[in-house]
């Protein structure tokens, strides 16, 4: 018999909101936390906008020794871990923790803690050999980033299958899936699985300069990312993360858990086209959503939602639109469509589980997150991409997808579990 | 489960060691006790207190790949790419022996395109955010070597990069052979890492378990009474799975063996009185497999070379096994340790010790302690048919990995 994977605890921070309540109400409201990059003099950058989180970790619980341990990033997924941990009402020292496991995304990992720890040992980037004398003993941690899903198990002392699943910008969704095929296969029961980001640091910022893939609408912070929108000219980097305890459906029902959705189908190819262009038929991506489809045992006509990538570059959202023609034939003009990272920026490998996090909560409540800023859309833009205002549906199937350097694709379908939350 | 899985076959390789730039290099070299450990000579390393490396050195990208991929990859991309160039033609596979989505590629590394990105910071805080290389934000990222083999080489099917420090190697074969059980006939695997610029090597140096000796010989002695740390090392390997039903239909010429068992596990978090978890990721993976201890010829240890860690892995080992049930063996002495491309490189070993029917040895190792209990092969490979290996690796933070290979007989 095929085990069932559903979700049963949620945790996320984001820009704009420091917790899962903040995150709902932010994305219904169609408000936007895109900013003013504040986090260093961005002046002599070519973008100068973000979506950062106010996040602050002594608020967060985390003690003096793990803020100085773990980078920023690692601080994110063990506070999102926790949050979602105790939203499952496991209890975790019931269970064998050989049976419990970690799946964690993330893109670019300690880039921050690797961007502060340079400075030091290079002074400030005068010395290519650099001074061995003032390193951190942490320095290890940022240089294998595995450190981050270790930090994770360590919250519940997992014990089963740990990983870190790197896959640039699908990262969140990849891990997700990754952790559905360990609980299938019977791995382990239970995963705490989503992906966090924390990329607003001057290397990052600059490595995307260079290839104009995030926006230069300097002069409107607030309405920089603008997904669909004929003005639009590339993402708003922002950083945050996602995680999930997700459980063998069994297990979840057996123990009366409260179940967001049940995750029935991922699927992830390679588009071997460009390490950064794609290809304007979304072929793969279209591959992937129908892969997707199928494990779901679902038809196109059944997606009631699409969660779109939508990051705001012009290759990307015609990409999209072609992979929803391609793969849904006529339904994809009748299925809504929108991006939060509209709202929320595009944090990189962490925004895919975020996502996952706003699909669950679109399930949940009944309710479509809009496409913020969307004023006129791209021509070749020609979707339902739910401009600007939340819309109420009862939503049974939901699509996400992610696109991301390298060329990975992703796709994976939530279903609506039977019973809502009284 | 109790429904038959199709077996997932390892057809392919291409390997690049310090002791040897391909397969049948590194084998020669490690059956003669060839050492690839020398003094670091990629910049001038006297001021630090670590010094010794296994370097690629008698080895030109150059010669294998088109000059536009040079300037948008690291080092350790570029080893990713020859070696999986080297895997596929050693497999033959072509163009048409399958579609598009039926070739997937899963690789692992410790620290993605390090020295590129040190290069490119060096370049942001001296020069300024334009000085930046257009290719940063793909040369660096952990997904790299992933994204370009599936470039370069039409893979269209499922892709993923696995980081989980020196375990991640075994971790990308495992998930290869999870992919091919799922549905994807053919597989690209395996895990390559570099870090020998002066940044990534005192990050190496700041995990605190390299080892200061000076002498190359002497300096990575793995179970030895006088295991004082490791010689970080680079390079890796990337292998070509697949289906025994693929193999079979387009007539593969090499069968090296097959990967029957694979599981991984996670250490109890510091302080906790259990058990560290890597017999249970070694009893996992057998389980898996559909075999016990006794039906595994030698073991291809771990072997960190930091004592502590070694005095566990060998009470793991004559745990399950007995004392001095198994052979054990760790050709890394002559390697260093490669981080994600330890793990493939030893189940490299582990295949051709099956083709061969010899058990290379640890070479240095010569002093292991009573209470080890672990039949450790020293000195000289050891002759007879050996038709079945249990791989180990351990990552830092608690990861641990097993992976099971075992002889195809022909048909």
């Amino acid at each position: 018999m095929t085990r069932r994977v559903v979700i049963t605890g949620i945790g996320v921070r984001t820009p704009g909101g420091d917790g899962t309540k903040a995150f709902w109400k932010l994305l219904t409201s169609g408000r936007t936390a895109t900013r003013r990059l504040s986090f260093f003099d961005p002046s002599r950058y070519r973008s100068q906008v973000a979506a950062e989180a106010d996040f602050d970790p002594v608020h967060e619980g985390l003690s003096p020794l793990e803020i100085r341990r773990m980078d920023r990033a690692s601080q994110f997924a063990v506070v999102c871990a926790r949050d979602a941990i105790s939203d499952s009402g496991l209890q975790f020292e019931t269970f064998d923790p050989g049976r419990v496991g970690v799946s964690l995304g993330s893109a670019v990992a300690a880039a921050t803690s690797l961007e502060q720890e340079y400075l030091v040992l290079s002074d400030s980037g005068r010395n290519w050999l650099v001074d061995h004398a003032s390193l951190s003993p942490h320095m290890f941690d940022y240089l294998a980033p595995s450190a981050m899903p270790a930090e994770v198990a360590w919250t519940v002392a997992a014990e089963g299958p740990v990983t870190m699943v790197s896959n640039g910008c699908t990262s969140g969704i990849d891990s997700v899936g990754h952790a559905c095929q360990v609980i299938r296969e019977g791995s382990a029961d239970v995963m705490l699985a989503g992906a966090s980001d924390t990329p607003i640091t001057p290397i990052v910022v600059a490595s995307f300069d260079a290839i104009k893939a995030t926006t230069a609408r300097n002069d409107d912070p607030e309405h920089a990312s603008r997904p669909f929108d004929r003005t639009r000219n590339g993402f708003v980097l922002a950083e945050g993360a996602a995680m999930f305890v997700l459980e063998d459906h069994e297990h979840a029902r057996r123990r009366g858990a409260h179940i967001y959705a049940e995750i029935t189908g991922y699927a992830a190819r390679c588009n071997a086209y460009h390490m950064t262009g794609l290809k304007p038929d979304g072929r793969e991506m279209a591959e992937a959503i129908r892969v997707a489809l199928d494990e779901s045992r679902i038809d196109p006509t059944d997606i009631d939602y699409i969660n779109a990538h939508g990051s705001g570059t012009k290759q990307n959202d015609r990409h999209e639109t072609a992979a929803y023609k391609r793969s849904l034939g006529a339904h994809a003009y009748r299925a809504p469509v929108s991006s939060i990272k509209s709202m929320v920026g595009h944090s990189l490998g962490a925004i895919g589980s975020i996502e996952i996090a706003a699909c669950a909560l679109a399930i949940e409540n009944g309710v479509i997150p809009p496409t913020a800023n969307l004023h006129e859309a791209d021509p070749e833009c020609d979707l339902d991409y739910v401009p600007r205002t939340a819309r109420e549906k009862h939503l049974r199937s939901v699509l996400t997808v992610g696109s991301g350097f390298g060329g990975f694709q992703s796709a994976m379908v939530l279903r609506q579990a039977g019973g809502a939350r009284a | 489960m109790t429904r038959q899985r199709e077996a997932v076959l390892v057809t392919g390789i291409g390997l690049l060691a310090p002791n040897g730039a391909g397969l049948e290099r590194y084998w020669a070299a490690v059956l003669e006790g060839r050492s690839g450990i020398g003094e670091l000579t990629r910049f001038d390393a006297a001021r630090y207190p670590v010094r010794l490396a296994g370097q690629i050195d008698a080895f030109d990208a150059a010669e294998h790949l088109p000059s536009r991929l040079l300037p948008q990859t690291d080092v350790s991309t570029r080893y990713a790419l020859v070696a999986a160039d080297w895997a596929l033609a050693d497999a033959k596979i072509g163009t048409d022996d399958f579609d598009d989505y039926e070739k997937g590629v899963v690789t692992a590394n410790a620290s993605g395109g390090f020295e590129f990105t040190h290069r490119e910071f060096h370049k942001l805080w001296s020069q300024g955010p334009g000085a930046v290389s257009v290719y940063e934000s793909y040369a660096w990222f952990y997904a790299v070597n992933t994204g370009q083999i599936s470039l370069r080489n039409g893979l269209r099917g499922p892709g993923s990069a696995l980081v989980a420090e020196q375990a991640g190697g075994l971790d990308a074969l495992g998930h290869a052979r999870r992919t091919v059980l799922r549905g994807t006939p053919m597989v690209v695997t395996g895990g390559v890492d570099s870090a020998l610029d002066p940044w990534g090597w005192v990050a190496q140096i700041s995990g605190g378990r390299l080892s200061t000796a000076t002498d190359p010989s002497r300096a990575y002695l793995p179970f030895d009474a006088h295991a004082r740390g490791y010689v970080p090392g680079e390079g890796g390997a990337i292998l070509v799975v697949e289906s025994a039903g693929a193999a079979a239909r387009r007539g593969a010429p090499h069968v090296y063996g097959e990967i029957a068992g694979y599981a991984t596990t996670f250490d109890p978090p510091p302080g906790s009185p259990r058990p560290p978890g890597l017999r249970r990721a070694a009893e996992l993976a057998l389980a898996d497999a559909g075999m016990a201890p006794d039906d595994i010829d030698v073991v291809f240890a771990d072997a960190s070379g930091v004592p502590d860690l070694d005095r566990a892995e060998a009470e793991a080992v004559s745990g399950l096994f007995g004392p001095r049930g198994v052979p054990v063996t760790a050709p890394k002495t002559l390697t260093g340790r490669l981080y994600a491309g330890g793990g493939p490189v030893d189940v490299c070993a582990a295949l051709l010790s099956f083709r061969d029917a010899v058990i290379p040895p640890t070479a240095g190792t010569t002093e292991v302690p009573e209470d080890y209990r672990i039949d450790l092969v020293r000195g000289a490979p050891r002759p007879g048919p050996v038709s079945s290996a249990l791989v180990l690796a351990r990552g830092k933070w608690g990861f641990n990995s097993a992976v099971v290979v075992r002889a195809v007989p022909a048909p």
